[in-house]
């Protein structure tokens, strides 16, 4: 579906990202780790064509990206990004209609359909705002803003899902929800998504592959049991890391210990 | 109730209440009827009024028939009536609608409730754009609008570039941006002023608070033509507007063509300040105390926020410019310092409100 190939993104002089590659397909979820300053959103970016790279291609259905409209991008890519600004007081539900955007006529000024409304109102439902609909967004907790963010990317109906943290505000239980509902998403409707993610463990649990990057670079890529391994988190993260087995899932669990008590129990 | 009736009732409640969350299209056109209807009344109540007061019944009776009979209007009422107030009144509205729209607009671009033609300096940038036309092409009416329409862009130009910093354009630092060339187009003005005899000085200051009494019946037929069309315009960006509300990367993602339609908005906005300002003056804070209204009452969806405050805008500039010539009469106020009388309080409380 989207492609990426030899990426290379430049801020003025800095490389953020170099030379990586990366291929999504139907139905599957690519965590994409990395400490702070790695180029994780930069390449997000790129892949939706908010960012042109300096050299290396991105081809959505073997065609340039470049090439397609920002309509025809937004009816296939959707991005959740990090919040929303809110000095304007919109509802959660014309929040949400925000995503029908791309699929709305150009004349006249671009009513909402019955269509785009039932597609608002199952999206609600999924992320458990219905309740929430007629609320102002900047009335809501972070995590209930943060499913709204979801809610609005999931309207577009694009079968592609970009997503920048979207569990950083959330509780535990809307975290798995939240994962939940998206890995519902790839399997029944052939979604591929992107996650970026600073929670090891929820990368371990939902993700096909995991993408670790260091500086710009692809330090390491493939199944989460190859790439969450102690050696590889420790040269990227320079930190010591206890992975085991879950006792339930049996994926990879991973536990930072800090120097002092490393050192102590070694 | 059977159980059939129950979920009917239900649905239907849930209909409601997910149509009291969003704007539709009847609820735009009915605002928007109710809101007209009531921008006629207003233009033929101020009609009425002034130094001399016309009687209502003959003058609807004229005004009906676009005076064609006098309907027992004396020659001196139907003169007065349709050669000094009309003009003047059709002026206020075209320049309450453009300001208004153009404001919301501004607003909804910047992401910024205190954006404001006025405050921004954009007015100001018009207003240097019409001495100029009339110190150097004073024979060419033309000039006017179409320097004062340069002029604003340049202004807004400047003032978006000023205030795009490292993280975005604060709201704070717009409007510092926007004092800054607010008090440099201040000076330019000055300087050509004193440029000018002393008698020409009085009415420069004076058309420079907004001035809605000299104004020629082609430059009032463009000022008319400029505000609808140009109103008409921006509320049929207004749907991309709203998602730029929320931030120009999100926009983007959502499918909004985002360098376009900031620049077509930014165009169209200008155009409306510039012919209004090259017409009366800077009438100020109408793009602030308008739009703000019109939000805070049918919320801020652009798809009804932009006609509404147009035709609001409207009203409020021809209210306003009835007290302006009939509070003190004979003698007249600027429009300018009653719309600041109103305006500078609320930009103070929604500066603290933050």
């Amino acid at each position: 579906m989207l492609k990426a190939r030899n990426i290379i993104v430049n801020y003025g002089s800095r490389t953020a990202v170099a030379d990586v590659s990366l291929e999504l397909r139907p139905g599957e979820i690519t965590a994409i780790i990395g400490p702070n300053g790695a180029g994780k959103s930069t390449l997000l970016r790129t892949l939706n064509g908010g960012l042109t790279p300096a050299s290396g291609e991105v081809l959505l259905d073997e065609r340039l990206l470049s090439s397609y409209s920002r309509r025809l991008i937004a009816r296939r890519i959707a991005v959740v990004a990090q919040e929303a600004e809110l000095r304007f007081p919109f509802s959660v539900l014309e929040f949400v209609l925000g995503g029908r955007y791309a699929w709305a006529s150009t004349t006249a000024w671009g009513w909402e359909t019955e269509h785009d409304l039932d597609i608002a109102r199952r999206v609600l439902r999924e992320t458990e705002l219905e309740e929430l609909s007629g609320r102002m967004l900047n009335e809501l907790s972070g995590g209930e803003r943060q499913r709204a963010l979801l809610a609005r990317a999931l309207a577009t109906e694009a079968t592609i899902l970009l997503l920048d943290e979207p569990t950083a505000n959330l509780d535990l239980a809307h975290q798995a929800a939240m994962l939940s509902l998206v890995r519902s998403r790839c399997d029944d409707h052939g979604t591929a998504t992107v996650v970026i993610t600073h929670d090891l463990n929820l990368a371990a649990e939902f993700a096909r592959h995991v993408l670790l990057l260091k500086e710009g670079r692809t330090w390491a890529f493939g199944p989460p049991t190859q790439v969450l391994t102690p050696r590889l988190l420790k040269e990227v993260f320079a930190i010591n890391v206890l992975v085991d087995g879950h006792p339930v899932t049996g994926v990879p669990r991973i536990t930072p210990v800090h120097q002092a008590s490393w050192e102590s129990g070694v | 109730m059977n159980p059939a009736e129950k979920l009917a009732a239900q649905s239907e409640g849930s209909i409601r209440g997910a149509n009291a969350a969003r704007v539709t299209l009847s609820k735009t056109i009915t605002a928007c009827l109710i809101l007209l209807l009531l921008l006629v009344l207003t233009l033929f109540a101020t009609s009425l009024l002034g130094s001399e007061r016309l009687p209502a019944l003959a003058s609807a009776c004229a005004l009906s028939t676009l005076g064609k009979y006098a309907c027992g209007l004396s020659p001196n009422q139907a003169a007065i009536l349709f050669e000094i107030r009309l003009p003047r009144i059709l002026l206020a509205g075209a320049v309450g609608c453009s300001l208004a729209a153009a404001g919301a607009s501004y607003q909804a671009l910047l992401r910024n409730p205190l954006a404001e033609p006025y405050l921004l300096g954009i007015s100001n940038g018009a207003a240097v754009g019409t001495m100029m036309a009339l110190l150097f092409f004073g024979g060419y009416e033309w000039s006017r609008p179409l320097l004062a329409f340069s002029g604003a862009l340049l202004a807004t130009l400047v003032v978006y570039r000023l205030a795009q910093g490292r993280a975005g354009a604060s709201p704070e630092r717009l409007i510092l941006s926007g004092v800054i060339v607010t008090t440099f187009l201040s000076s330019a003005i000055v300087f050509v002023t004193t440029m000018l005899d002393a008698t020409r000085i009085r009415s420069f200051t004076f058309w420079l608070l907004g001035d809605l009494s000299g104004t020629s019946s082609s430059l009032l037929a463009v000022t008319i033509f400029v505000a609808i069309a140009g109103a008409a315009f921006l509320a049929a960006n207004a749907r991309s507007l709203n998602l730029m509300m929320l931030g120009e990367r999100d926009a983007f993602d959502l499918g909004v063509e985002v360098t376009r339609v900031r620049l077509i908005v930014f165009i169209a906005a200008s155009l409306l300040v510039g012919s209004s300002v090259a017409s009366s003056g800077s009438v100020g804070y109408v793009g602030l105390v308008v739009p703000h209204l019109v939000r805070l009452s049918l919320g801020s969806d652009n798809r009804i926020a932009i006609p509404a405050a147009a035709i609001c805008g409207a009203i409020f500039v021809v209210v306003a410019d009835t007290v302006a010539r009939t509070v003190i009469a004979p003698r007249e106020l600027p429009v300018g310092a009653i719309t600041a009388l109103i305006g500078a309080p609320l930009f103070i409380y929604l500066l603290k409100r933050g």
